[in-house]
């Protein structure tokens, strides 16, 4: 059993598949640095991150498949589940290996399973348009905070910077401790040690604007008047508005 | 901003939300500099409330005063209702300030008549043409038209609104005539026609100067009440279909009929909204839209009405048993996606992965169709391992899909009419 051990950025992944290539062998398993390797093993290789070399290989894959095929790659990796890493490099390894993309392959399980992934990455980027709740502070930012269940933040920055060009936006993943500050110019990863929020990402008294109270309630008070009452569905409601969103949202706070 | 609006904010968010129709798509616009937000084509929903309905635009009315007196209204003038009017900047406040929090993806707008149809519709104009002019909102606009409304009228807010509709509500004249009194098609066939005829010269002016103005880009819709007359699935979905051939009508919206005005005689009183027929008529008008279905083939005059047990593709293969089984490795698009189980996105899989090999049951799955249905229709590599439609005969597979289904609430099947 042949074992690659790498730092587990995307980029180490790509040199991974790189040095596979030069040494003629493939890896059985992908370990992190601080993982435990497992009972039995022949050879325990170790893959340094070399931008050159991943570059390399990314480039081959532009000439192998469709754009959007490519950038399912990255935003598959963002889903940052347990054996994505593995199932990322058998894909990469059937896309040089064959003569054709096989992109469209959906016949093959690793195609699929990539896909069905993909899938399920995209639908909580869009989730995150659609539930992040801005909240004004005192000095004019609109705040936001949000928990997705993959590592979507970075896919959803152009939409907003292009929605909210005109006004300053932080968008806060608390599960993950990291977010992107929009000063009107382009967004910048920022990482804030001093929290002035709760734990349902609710601003503080003294840091929330004048009026933010105000437009919550009245957004309270459209959102349960919209309601028909004769046609409750509550089923397909969670199903619509998934319940790890609503600490988020202020129409669903008591 | 206060308690006042708050109130105003609940009344008639209260009144307009009988209207279904929510979709914020059809228009891609990015941001201009100096204006607030954008439009994105597909739409996005921000919300949902309890019955499921998606909160995509900020659903508001103008005025729920209403000088008409339409059965099915909650609006009617006779009704007791607690009424509210916005002022212009009322509305538009709360439409920036919500937008800003990411709240909404725009405004619809509407409006009860007062005074004369053109009255109100100018003050609707008025509202859009504000928000987009003096407050460069660059978000979603659906405006609806006002029956009876001036050309004019309809011109001038066709340049600002994304998307307008006006409501048939009753898919027939002589009862909307009963239950409308105020209203008949002409009232609501001419906004329309506006409507389209506007779009449509846009577009050929569009093709000839870049910058001319582009009017209601993402086209219009409309919406009938289902099951508050004696009207037959088969009325309603040929007035769809031959809507749908309108260039500009994107979408027909189907209400389950939600007795508000239980008083009046004129309507039928429902234990609970027809909320099944509704939803087999959506299943219809996305054969209609999607699946290449004409409307002879979903309805006709022995079946004037859509099956509550089963839904209407399924009811179609089953009258057709003769058609079956169609095999996935050789079938045309069209036929696959005649094929109870499968539907758009996993035909299109079907049809781009078959070019690599064989496909077999447990592929077929994995994209996503549905087995449970598809079994009994299609061959595949090692498929029919069951007996198809033909062999089991198409009585035995409706019973075999139908077993263990929830009972039917036959509150819903039983629509006493009185005449």
């Amino acid at each position: 059993m042949l074992v690659f051990r790498y730092d587990k950025s995307f980029e180490g992944l790509l040199t991974a598949v790189f040095d596979g290539y030069t040494r003629r062998e493939f890896p059985d398993l992908l370990l992190g640095e601080a993982d435990m390797p497992p009972l039995f093993f022949d050879e325990i290789a170790d893959i340094y991150t070399d931008t050159e070399k991943s570059t390399r290989v990314w480039n081959g894959l532009k000439k192998r498949m469709s754009e959007t095929a490519l950038y399912m790659l990255p935003e598959v990796w963002l889903s940052e589940l347990p054996e994505v890493d593995m199932l990322l490099f058998r894909y990469i390894r059937k896309t040089f290996d064959s003569k054709q993309s096989i992109e469209l392959n959906f016949g093959d399980p690793d195609v699929m399973e990539l896909t069905k992934i993909w899938k399920h990455v995209s639908k909580e980027r869009l989730r995150v348009i659609q539930f992040v709740r801005f909240q004004k502070t005192s000095d004019d930012i609109f705040f936001a905070c949000i928990e997705p269940e993959y590592n979507v933040i970075p896919l959803v920055l152009n939409h907003f910077t292009d929605r909210f060009h005109d006004q300053r936006w932080l968008i806060y993943d608390s599960k993950r401790d990291f977010g992107f500050f929009y000063d009107l110019k382009k967004p910048v990863e920022v990482h804030l040690d001093g929290k002035q929020w709760d734990g349902n990402g609710c601003l503080n008294d003294q840091s929330a604007a004048e009026d933010e109270k105000l437009y919550q309630k009245l957004w309270q008070g459209y959102y349960s008047s919209m309601t028909i009452k004769e046609r409750i569905n509550p089923r397909l409601h969670r199903q619509n508005l998934p319940v790890r969103f609503w600490k988020f949202l202020p129409e669903k706070r008591k | 901003m206060n308690d006042n609006v708050l109130e105003k904010l609940k009344t008639l968010a209260e009144s307009a939300k009988y209207d279904v129709s929510c979709a914020s798509s059809g228009t891609t616009r990015k941001h201009t500099q100096g204006s607030v937000g954008s439009a994105s084509g597909w739409g996005i929903c921000h919300s949902f409330t309890e019955d499921g309905r998606c909160v995509s635009l900020l659903k508001i009315m103008l005025t729920n005063y209403c000088m008409y007196d339409c059965a099915y209204c909650i609006n009617r003038r006779t009704n007791d209702i607690k009424r509210a009017t916005f002022s212009v900047s009322e509305l538009v406040d709360l439409t920036i300030e919500f937008y800003r929090r990411n709240y909404i993806e725009g405004l619809f707008l509407s409006s009860g008549v007062v005074r004369n149809p053109d009255y109100t519709m100018e003050r609707l104009v008025r509202v859009v043409k504000d928000l987009r002019l003096i407050h460069r909102f660059n978000g979603y606009i659906h405006l609806k038209s006002i029956p009876g409304a001036s050309r004019e009228l309809v011109d001038e807010a066709g340049l600002y609104a994304d998307r307008m509709s006006v409501n048939i509500e009753i898919p027939n004249e002589t009862s909307l005539k009963t239950l409308a009194p105020d209203k008949d098609f002409q009232s609501v066939y001419l906004p329309m026609q506006y409507i389209q005829q506007g779009a449509l010269q846009s577009i050929e002016e569009r093709k000839h100067f870049r910058s001319a103005p582009r009017f209601v880009p993402a086209g219009q819709s409309t919406q009938m009440i289902v099951g508050a007359t004696a009207d037959t699935d088969k009325d309603i979905l040929n007035l769809s279909s031959n809507l749908y051939q309108k260039p500009t009508m994107k979408r027909v919206y189907y209400s389950g009929f939600v007795p508000v005005n239980e008083y009046d005689k004129r309507l039928p009183a429902l234990k609970q909204p027809p909320l099944v027929r509704e939803n087999r008529l959506y299943q219809a008008d996305w054969l209609l839209r999607f699946y290449q279905f004409s409307v002879d083939e979903i309805v006709d005059s022995s079946f004037p009405n859509l099956d509550l047990e089963i839904d209407p593709k399924l009811s179609w293969a089953l009258r057709h048993p003769s058609l079956f089984p169609v095999d996935v490795n050789l079938a045309e698009y069209e036929m696959l996606l005649r094929v109870p189980g499968i539907g758009v996105k996993s035909a299109k899989l079907i049809v781009v992965s078959r070019r690599f090999g064989r496909l077999s049951s447990w592929q077929l799955k994995k994209m996503g169709v549905v087995m449970k249905k598809a079994q009994y229709f299609i061959t595949c590599n090692e498929l029919p391992f069951h007996h198809t439609v033909n062999e089991l005969t198409p009585e035995r597979v409706r019973g075999l899909l139908t077993k263990g289904a929830k009972k039917m609430n036959d509150s819903q099947l039983l629509i006493p009419f009185q005449d």
